[in-house]
């Protein structure tokens, strides 16, 4: 599908100088009937995946995991045994693959950075005054610049969503493009908060601003309120980053978190991204799920997948 | 790559005996000048049952059956009691939802997951709306005290076997009229498993009675004297015999018929869910449905951005083994239908239109046709005015709302339509100026008990379903 619109690729690089361009663009984007796509979401799930079709998608969606911790409670030791875990999730188990990323508070980086120092798991942290946003712009490049200081190569950030309501959408786009440069070397996912955005309007619109201004990935959630990754949602996003290759020839990640927990939800979410932007996205650098919980229900389906029985949820770590 | 595994739904929650007899008064009877008939699975081309095959004399034995039933035990009945039986048939179909589903789809050839998904939930939903105004006729608008007509033919295709008899019966029994039912010779097993249903519920004897066949039963039916209303849901060549055959006696009679229609694309649109409308419009139940979008009317300024994300999403479409739980798109339903799409595509092709459809791989036995689409087509093409009734979607463009109505309503047909636009004023503008029984906006080929369906013009007369369904089968 890489080469299907080729012809049709144009420069939109010059959008973001511009608020009226950078408005015409995004309010010029087609609409999303919620119904419609609520439905879509809905039908990919009634898939049904079993046996080596199952076994395969469990080992990429394992790969596919970006642990998360994000708790005022974290120290040292918690995020350490966290890595500790993303290097080898099943202990009993060594064919079973590591996960996608580690992902921790600035604070944490670097504790988390000496345990996988030399593996191939990222390390990612979220920065930006996550998960409000509602700070200074030098605040949150600090933020950022202190997180890749301590060893993340991968950054998520918040948008500053009070300023996509209120129709700024410069103000959004640049503190992108400040955090993006910020960033260096690491790799830059734009969290839109879909469940403060409310509409799919608004959730192409943000995916296309962020993709606009430099997003590596885009990210439904924080996983601090209370609607977090849907399934619409995500497709929504899925066919942003689909039209946006099309468009421009860069691809990038889509990455939905928070209440992700069961091996089934996990699969409905890989029969999407197969079915809307194709095995191009099946892979750990472009879709990615932010969890933590769901980690071990992999795990368990895994080993019934491979015995036959299932084990009890004392047989997998909690860390 | 993501590799979906075999994901078959199990056969053998369904028991197919070796052979059926007619169900008439309450028990299944051997016909008495009639033969058998075979019915296979399409998709294999597997024998599936020997069916009897009715003649006039099983259908007079029948329609005397419902007749008895009619004076003595289903008229007279209160209107609450009717609804207990009613309420009863709805429940156990939701109990044998599966085993309905999975008989379906192999009589049929129509996806597991659209039998499951649609046409058995859609079945119990319209038994449960119609067992609900059994005891409340007074209150449908048809006066005080609406009496039924008597005994109902009815004649059903084989697109959705038991949903079309569920349309039927459901009314028919709700208003206190019996019936007699023939089910399409190429999908007779789930009315037959709906006569086991019957007895199962202690439904009186003769109150629904279903005699299988071919063309010359239903003639034989239409055309019985005792019969006091006729309802068709067919070809409109059939529809037209039917009318002749009934006119000038005092039999009511409606008709579902053909279809060709329009599904109309604003620049406007929502365009990733229009693509998934233009899909299900036209892919759904392999598009033998009377209601397909069967002509895309894209408007000319987004035609190739729409078209190139419907080729992106067709290639998508999963076609093969019905009972695959992953199977979007199944069997064609016989070899003469087969026949008939294949004939109307060729004529699409040699009156210059272009074909396009996915790389798809068919099975090698049973009846198949690849997902496809014909662009470049005019008003005056043959696919543009005849009913294909098959996976076959002929696109065409407009330059405005207006012309999109006239391309729209330039046709025999007026069975529905389908508007896709972001501005509420244009949806409400187009519903008023088309010419369709059912219009759908920003959706398409949804179905509910509560609302009315059927036709203009060519697409017959009557209305099925809501309030608007018991009329035909009430003394109004």
């Amino acid at each position: 599908m890489t080469a299907t619109a080729t012809s049709a690729r144009s420069d939109l690089s010059e959008l973001g100088r511009s608020e009226t361009a950078l408005r015409t663009f995004l309010h010029g984007l087609p609409g999303v009937d919620q119904v419609g796509a609520e439905q879509r979401a809905a039908q990919l799930g009634t898939r049904s995946i079993k046996t080596t079709a199952k076994a395969q998608a469990i080992d990429l969606a394992i790969r596919m995991v970006d642990l998360t911790t994000l708790e005022g409670a974290d120290t040292p030791g918690k995020v350490r045994a966290l890595a500790t875990k993303a290097l080898r999730p099943d202990p009993a188990d060594p064919s079973c693959p590591h996960v996608g990323a580690v992902c921790v508070y600035p604070a944490m980086v670097p504790y988390v950075a000496e345990v996988l120092r030399g593996s191939q798991v990222h390390l990612a942290s979220v920065a930006t005054a996550f998960p409000s946003g509602q700070a200074p712009l030098e605040v949150k490049l600090a933020d950022t610049r202190a997180a890749v200081e301590a060893g993340a190569d991968e950054i998520d950030m918040v948008i500053n969503r009070g300023a996509f309501l209120a129709g700024r959408y410069s103000e959004v786009y640049d503190e992108i493009v400040a955090t993006k440069e910020a960033c260096g070397d690491a790799h830059l996912k734009v969290i839109l908060e879909t469940g403060e955005l409310a509409t799919y309007d608004n959730v192409r619109r943000a995916s296309w601003l962020a993709m606009l201004a430099g997003a590596d990935f885009i990210k439904t959630s924080t996983g601090k309120v209370p609607v977090a990754a849907t399934p619409p949602v995500t497709l929504v996003m899925l066919e942003a980053v689909r039209d946006f290759r099309a468009a421009t020839g860069r691809q990038v990640g889509v990455k939905p978190a928070g209440g992700i927990r069961t091996t089934k939800d996990a699969i409905k979410y890989l029969v999407m991204v197969n079915e809307t932007v194709g095995p191009d996205w099946l892979d750990p650098d472009w879709f990615r799920f932010g969890a933590s919980s769901l980690l071990n229900d992999l795990l368990m389906q895994r080993t019934k997948l491979k015995t036959g029985v299932y084990s009890g949820p004392d047989y997998f770590t909690l860390d | 790559m993501f590799e979906y595994a075999p994901a078959p739904e199990s056969r053998s929650v369904v028991d197919i005996k070796p052979a059926y007899g007619l169900f008439i008064d309450g028990t299944f009877v051997d016909p008495t000048d009639g033969g058998s008939f075979k019915s296979i699975n399409p998709a294999t081309e597997e024998v599936l049952a020997e069916v009897a095959e009715g003649g006039a004399g099983d259908v007079d034995r029948a329609v005397r059956a419902a007749r008895a039933a009619y004076e003595k035990v289903w008229g007279p009945m209160p209107g609450r009691d009717r609804a207990k039986y009613l309420f009863r048939i709805a429940r156990i179909i939701q109990e044998r939802s599966r085993e309905l589903a999975v008989l379906e789809s192999l009589d049929n050839g129509k996806p597991i997951k659209e039998s499951r998904d649609v046409d058995i939930p859609l079945v119990a939903a319209h038994f449960f709306y119609y067992a609900g105004w059994a005891d409340k006729l007074p209150y449908a608008g048809f006066g005080p005290d609406p009496k039924p007509l008597g005994v109902a033919a009815q004649v059903i295709p084989w697109n959705f076997p038991l949903l079309m008899l569920a349309w039927k019966i459901a009314p028919a029994l709700a208003a206190g009229n019996t019936v007699v039912l023939k089910p399409a010779e190429t999908t007779p097993l789930t009315a037959l498993l709906f006569a086991e249903i019957c007895q199962q519920a202690d439904l009186p004897a003769g109150v629904v009675n279903i005699v299988t066949g071919a063309g010359e039963t239903g003639r034989a039916l239409v055309e019985h004297p005792g019969v006091d209303k006729v309802a068709f849901t067919g070809s409109t060549e059939v529809g037209r015999a039917i009318a002749r055959a009934v006119a000038g006696t005092r039999k009511k009679l409606t008709l579902e018929l053909g279809g060709k229609a329009a599904n109309i694309v604003f620049d406007d649109a929502p365009v990733d869910q229009a693509v998934e409308g233009i899909v299900n419009g036209i892919f759904f139940n392999q598009g033998h449905v009377c209601c397909a979008g069967s002509r895309l009317l894209i408007q000319e300024s987004v035609a190739d951005r729409v078209l190139e994300s419907l080729k992106r999403r067709m290639a998508q479409l999963r076609v093969g083994d019905p009972l695959d739980k992953n199977t979007d798109i199944g069997a064609i339903n016989s070899a003469a239908q087969l026949a008939r799409i294949r004939e109307l595509s060729e004529a699409g092709s040699a009156e210059g239109a272009e074909r396009w459809s996915p790389p798809c791989e068919l099975p090698e036995r049973g009846f198949w046709f690849a997902p496809t689409i014909f662009t470049g087509v005019t008003q005056a093409h043959r696919i543009a005015r005849e009913e294909i009734f098959g996976p076959v979607l002929s696109v065409l463009t407009f330059r405005t709302p207006a012309e999109a109505v006239e391309k729209a309503n330039n046709t025999p047909y007026g069975l529905s339509a389908g508007i896709w636009t972001d501005k509420g004023s244009r949806i409400l503008w187009m519903a008023d100026r088309l010419r369709a029984g059912v219009v759908w906006a920003n959706t398409f080929n949804k179905f509910d008990p509560t609302s009315p369906f059927g036709g203009y013009k060519e697409s017959g007369y009557g209305r099925e379903g809501g309030r608007h369904g018991l009329e035909a089968y009430l003394n109004v």
